[in-house]
């Protein structure tokens, strides 16, 4: 077929794309180069890559738009026979939300909260002259059932905040499906989601998508989710294609160095750990009960143990209370009842009356290195400050020391004269650990540290982390929603589900195979690399 | 050559305020070789008017209007801006320590401020100078203090961003002092929003001081004060001469140029382009 026929044959063909943005003292650098797109009507494709790969600037570009601080200065953006890189603003306005439908990562970000759902779905058809006001009422009711929405009937007259994250999320897809759109973009939808609240998601979605003949780009970074939804794959890296197969194809036999690597990282498995020798574990928690401002219990009879050089697990959806134990064992929110120990000391129940060697026992990595670091600050001083406090040693030494532990961290020696801001996420992460260790704690709470992070960054935050335990006999709780990182890192798991501990044990205990029936449902829900997976559970179900 | 490329990217409305301050900070610092003639020196008839003699004419007692304005940006800026610097301190420490202890203190504080901010400004200052008398001192120290508690407000919130903050956290989980988390963690990240609050402050606080003076409580005579000038002389309005308007066109130039470069600084930390 000559390149001709390919493009009447689809409905949007994008021939090398290249997108400008804008940095701060005002000079424009391209951030995609020249990227080419096929998509045929009915079509899935799966765009994958890590953050700043260029994922969500193309996604928006195939609606012709750019972002402020960013635009399209080459290339162009065919969509049934219309340049979008070059249409009038008034072409592209009939064509959004009427021909082409965009759904956001966060929905609750992107609904409007003072007006209900359904009247936000019938924005879209009555201004677009669709469809009046109560045929598109009828309509949202419709699409609401089939996405399984509970009481469709009623529930679109309900405000965002009245509903949760995964229904949000459905309603935000039936939105983007009031008009019938030829083509829907998705920017992460899932990946804000607990993993039993993303398989209904994913299934909702594939559903409509299929049933309505929508083609779709779907964008993530979650390889086994893509898997799922598309039916070909591309992978981009720094704004330039890496490759593009049939995502059966693609899963089976990538062909590219890097595409590989990206799926090398989900198979990390650490070698089961020798049985626990001390009697006297590091950190004990006993029968702790917590609730915030006295009201509705978050943390209810909760015990575990942690041992001298393990890594203890924590996995539970979000409001399972994980966070909230580690906020109690950092002393940052006194318990109602029950006690924490550490080496079978009791500690104080709220940090300010612990003892400086107490505070310095126990440090904190956290999930976003962007916040957990001071943004006016060097890392000298973020990490040396710990130890002039705590180890009471001189500037000099400190500045020595530092620079040895950046080196511990696998990080180039002149990092410790800047700021946060002029590092990567990665790198940040590095920095965050560093400055817990520089306390040279025993016992380390590492909140969702490898969540914000691409595969790739989380597989070298996670093996240095294994690295370091090694080397400092240090104990990790690591608590986490990501099944995968507890298979890499874990000795031993606990699960929590509404603030009470399910089951724990040793991570063969409790995982080979899931031994509790919520183990089982979350593992269940977890999405696997085969194409064919999420079918599979759905008839499983039926 | 870096230097001057970062002054091409100055929009020019904030070059041209830049200008302009620097012009009055310089009038106001050589404010004795500028001038002809001493601020307190009656040099003349009443009323003369503009000549090579006096520039802008006598006023109502007969000293040079021109060496009066002069010596009226020395004290009229000058008072300014330490009121504006006094109300800073006052209003930034209490507001980092609501911030920080939050609970019962930073109720406490939240309470004393909406009751002081709840009177009128103006008539609670008219009233305090009357109780306490109008010498420098206390006008300085009265308007400093109903000045902080709008500082107060935006430190508090500024601050109460920033204690949620992980990295707050984990400072206080480390165990250290206030004037540590104050200094190191919080002022630093402050420092952006506080800038552009004291240049908007600092024209709040120069018009105040001028409508205090206008109304005979501010500044006091024989001191040359732009406020206090335009009421001694607004008698001449009357007979179609401009010379009472100086001061206040004065007020307004200098007002609209930090307005200038407080934009600026606003659009650049806000990060929106203009």
């Amino acid at each position: 077929m000559t390149d001709m026929a390919i493009r009447q044959d689809n409905l949007l063909t994008v021939r090398g794309l290249k997108i400008e943005a804008r940095n701060a003292e005002g000079d424009w650098h391209e951030i995609v180069h020249g990227v080419d797109l096929d998509l045929k009507r009915g079509e899935v494709l799966g765009l994958i890559g890590e953050s700043g790969a260029g994922k969500s600037t193309i996604g928006l570009a195939a609606m012709g738009f750019a972002r402020p601080g960013c635009r399209i200065s080459g290339g162009s953006i065919l969509f049934d026979g219309i340049d979008l890189a070059s249409a009038s603003e008034r072409t592209k306005r009939a064509l959004r939300g009427a021909r082409i439908a965009y759904v956001a990562q966060s929905a609750a970000a992107a609904f409007n909260p003072a007006q209900r759902l359904i009247d936000q779905y019938a924005e879209g058809p009555v201004r677009h002259g669709v469809q009046s006001r109560a045929v598109a009422y009828d309509d949202a009711k419709q699409l609401y059932r089939r996405m399984q929405m509970p009481e469709p009937d009623t529930i679109g007259f309900r405000y965002p905040h009245q509903v949760s994250g995964g229904q949000l999320q459905r309603a935000m897809t039936a939105m983007a499906m009031s008009c019938r759109p030829d083509l829907i973009i998705f920017d992460e939808p899932t990946t804000a989601l607990d993993v039993t609240t993303q398989i209904e998601v994913l299934a909702s979605i594939k559903d409509v998508v299929r049933q309505f003949g929508t083609a779709a780009i779907y964008i993530t970074h979650d390889l086994a989710v893509v898997a799922q939804m598309a039916d070909r794959i591309k992978v981009l890296r720094y704004g330039c294609d890496v490759e593009e197969a049939a995502a059966s194809t693609m899963m089976s036999a990538p062909r590219e160095e890097y595409t590989r690597s990206l799926w090398a990282v989900r198979h990390m498995e650490k070698p089961a750990a020798a049985p626990v020798e001390e009697a006297m574990p590091v950190l004990s928690v006993r029968n702790v009960t917590a609730a915030y401002g006295g009201r509705r219990k978050v943390l209810e009879n909760v015990s575990l143990d942690v041992h001298r050089g393990r890594t203890v697990a924590v996995v539970g959806e979000s409001g399972s209370g994980k966070s909230t134990l580690a906020r109690v064992i950092a002393g940052l929110l006194p318990p109602v009842s029950g006690q924490v120990l550490m080496d079978g000391g009791v500690l104080a129940p709220a940090v300010a009356n612990r003892s400086r060697q107490d505070r310095q026992r126990i440090q904190m990595i956290y999930q976003m290195a962007d916040t957990a670091l001071n943004p006016r600050q060097t890392v000298r001083n973020i990490v040396g400050r710990p130890m002039e406090f705590f180890l009471g040693i001189s500037s000099a030494e400190a500045t020595a020391r530092v620079s040895r532990l950046l080196d511990m961290m696998e990080l180039p020696a002149d990092c410790a004269n800047r700021l946060p801001s002029e590092l990567s996420g990665g790198q940040k992460q590095r920095i965050g650990i560093a400055r817990a260790l520089a306390a040279e704690p025993q016992l380390v709470i590492c909140d969702e540290v490898t969540s914000a992070l691409d595969q790739l960054v989380a597989e070298g935050i996670l093996k240095l982390l294994m690295r370091l335990q090694q080397e400092m006999k240090l104990s990790f709780l690591f608590i986490t929603h990501e099944f995968a990182t507890v298979e890499a890192i874990a000795d031993d798991v606990v699960v929590m589900q509404h603030g009470k501990i399910v089951d724990q044990g040793t991570r063969q205990e409790v995982l080979h195979p899931p031994r509790a029936d919520y183990t089982k449902a979350l593992v269940a829900a977890v999405p696997q690399m085969n194409t064919g997976w999420l079918e599979q559970q759905l008839q499983g179900r039926s | 050559m870096r230097f001057l490329k970062s002054i091409s990217k100055i929009p020019p409305t904030a070059l041209l305020g830049m200008v302009v301050v620097f012009a009055y900070i310089f009038v106001a610092a050589f404010a004795h070789w500028v001038a002809p003639y001493g601020q307190f020196q009656i040099v003349g008839d009443q009323y003369s008017g503009w000549s090579d003699k006096f520039l802008l004419g006598t006023d109502n007692l007969g000293r040079d209007m021109f060496s009066r304005i002069v010596y009226g940006a020395r004290n009229t800026v000058g008072v300014a801006l330490l009121i504006t610097f006094l109300s800073f301190s006052v209003g930034c420490t209490f507001g980092i320590v609501a911030a920080i202890r939050g609970g019962w203190v930073d109720a406490v504080l939240s309470w004393a401020v909406d009751i002081l901010m709840s009177i009128p400004q103006l008539i609670f200052a008219m009233l305090l100078l009357t109780i306490l008398g109008t010498s420098l001192p206390v006008l300085i120290t009265v308007v400093a203090l109903l000045d902080s508690t709008r500082v107060f407000r935006l430190a508090r919130s500024v601050a109460r961003n920033l204690v949620v903050l992980d990295f707050v956290e984990a400072v206080q989980l480390r165990g250290e002092g206030f004037w540590w988390i104050a200094r190191h963690e919080l002022l630093p990240n402050m420092v952006a929003p506080l800038t552009a609050e004291f240049g908007i402050r600092f024209c709040f606080v120069f018009l105040f001081i001028a409508a205090l003076s206008f109304l005979g409580i501010g500044v006091q005579p024989p001191t040359a004060d732009w406020g206090s000038m335009i009421r001694d002389n607004a008698t001449l309005i009357t007979f179609g001469d401009i010379t009472p308007v100086i001061p206040g066109l004065a007020i307004a130039c200098l007002t609209i140029a930090v307005n200038f470069i407080v934009d600026w600084i606003l659009g650049k930390t806000g990060g929106s382009r203009v």
